[in-house]
């Protein structure tokens, strides 16, 4: 039996069609569309509830030397309020999940996971945990929104102050009204535009929720479901857990070297990483050149040479093409090249593009 | 939901139009353009392709999945919809007027429903 959000009576009301996700009942989408939810977000600003992403405290002395242990990123430069993304990687080097470090201060530290691994990823933590360190599984008391696109902040200062929008990308404010709500407010999102995230008490998510589309009903928000969410992170060309990210996919393969620091003193998986050198497959983009759409585990040629596979694809409705994100053979990666994708058994043409797909003006 | 008299239903949620002039049309029910969401591609068969009865002869995706569109009837393909191929979404818009195929020759049919039929078809699949 799935869980519920908070929102879920929200999303009935909107009339949105539901889904089991990673064990919640989700909206996929509302009335409108994913197409229409999609541009929404290029264009003006859409609402999210991300409720089932999972999140985790890690307090004591020891939280940073144990964060350090956990994640590829180096965190030990944080300041408070500040955030950085990061795979968490098993010793073999595959990636047990990415998240998002949050540090609230020098012995806090939460961590934001995926929802499809919450269960997975705190025991693994718990099995690796030492010293001063207590892990605190705060994810069903805790409310996810995401307000994204470029209409964003002027929502948000309707129900707050211009104030208490984050200065920078990836910082956050805690303890800040919204609404009449206490919320964390985070500057970060999933969709490659400018946007907030409201972490808040369940119980008092569905008065922000509400407050958020009626006071941005005049920027055009609308609620967004998960198949935007997705075909939006897709073109922003960012890494989605169980597709470009697995347990045998190293953060290298998947083009995320910035995030993993191989000069940092430990970390879990780093000795497989350095062992493994320079990664024989790695993520790419392409662009679907032929008729169709290349979907997830279809496989990719260069004649007839098998040389990788698609992570995830769809149609992007934003730049307008089907796009693709695959792992493929380093051999045959050169920006511009071409490779054919085999569609239900034809083979398409695609070409190798630059990622992201999409960049914010 | 529309579902015109004068057409016949599948089981699969195509429409059929039996007309005077021997060629039969072929397309996609309004409730099954709502369930499949906003269509962003279409493949079509060629013009002199056989088509048979419970056969897919098209395919039809949106931002989220594929989905096969099964032909109600065997015969030739006589003619086809290339509108749809750059204007998929037509099929959302209007999907009695978004025809896929026209299908000659036509030596068998499969057992099809009426307007009235189809339509309690529909509430069934919707309440299951």
């Amino acid at each position: 039996m799935e869980q519920k959000t908070p929102l879920y009576d929200a999303h009935l009301s909107l009339g949105a069609k539901m889904v089991p996700f990673a064990g919640y009942l989700m909206p996929i989408q509302y009335g409108t569309g994913v197409i229409q939810e999609h541009m929404a977000v290029r264009t003006s600003c859409g609402l999210f509830d991300v409720s089932h992403m999972g999140e985790v405290l890690l307090r004591g002395k020891d939280a940073l030397n144990n964060v350090q242990t956990l994640v590829t990123n180096d965190c030990s430069s944080m300041v408070d309020g500040q955030i950085r993304y990061s795979p968490m990687c098993n010793e073999s080097g595959g990636i047990v999940d990415d998240l998002i470090v949050y540090r609230q201060s020098a012995d806090s530290y939460l961590l934001v996971i995926n929802a499809a691994n919450r269960h997975k990823d705190i025991s693994w933590m718990k099995q690796h945990l030492f010293g001063d360190c207590k892990l605190e599984d705060i994810s069903d008391e805790t409310a996810l929104i995401a307000l994204q696109g470029p209409r964003a902040f002027e929502v948000f200062k309707r129900l707050s102050s211009a104030d208490n929008v984050p200065e920078r990308y990836y910082h956050f404010l805690s303890d800040v009204d919204v609404g009449g709500v206490n919320c964390t407010v985070s500057r970060t999102g999933y969709t490659g535009e400018l946007g907030l995230e409201f972490f808040c008490r369940a119980s008092e998510a569905p008065v922000l929720w509400d407050a958020l589309l009626k006071e941005g009903a005049g920027e055009g928000i609308i609620p967004c479901g998960l198949g935007a969410r997705d075909t939006l992170r897709l073109e922003a060309a960012m890494p989605l857990y169980g597709h470009e990210l697995t347990d045998d996919i190293t953060p290298l393969e998947a083009g995320l070297d910035a995030f993993v620091k191989l000069n940092k003193p430990d970390f879990i998986g780093k000795r497989a990483i350095h062992e493994k050198g320079a990664p024989q497959r790695r993520r790419i983009g392409l662009k679907i050149t032929g008729r169709g759409i290349a979907r997830e585990n279809f496989r990719i040629f260069s004649g007839k040479e098998e040389i990788g596979y698609i992570t995830s694809g769809t149609f992007c409705p934003c730049i307008n093409y089907p796009a693709a994100m695959a792992l493929v053979d380093i051999n045959f990666i050169t920006p511009g090249g071409t490779a054919e994708v085999d569609i239900r058994g034809k083979k398409v043409g695609a070409e190798i593009v630059a990622l992201p797909f999409y960049k914010r003006a | 939901m529309n579902f015109p008299k004068e057409l016949k239903y599948s089981r699969s949620h195509e429409w059929v139009r039996f007309s005077d002039d021997a060629a039969v049309t072929v397309g996609l029910t309004e409730y099954a353009q709502q369930e499949l969401g906003e269509l962003v591609f279409v493949n079509l068969p060629d013009v002199g392709a056989a088509v048979s009865v419970g056969e897919c002869f098209s395919d039809v995706e949106s931002v989220k999945a594929v989905s096969d569109v099964y032909s109600p009837v065997s015969g030739t393909v006589s003619e086809i919809n290339e509108t749809l191929l750059d204007s998929p979404e037509s099929i959302n818009k209007d999907p009695y007027g978004a025809w896929f195929i026209k299908v000659q020759g036509v030596y068998e049919t499969e057992e099809l429903m009426d307007a009235e039929e189809y339509r309690s078809f529909v509430e069934e699949e919707e309440n299951r």
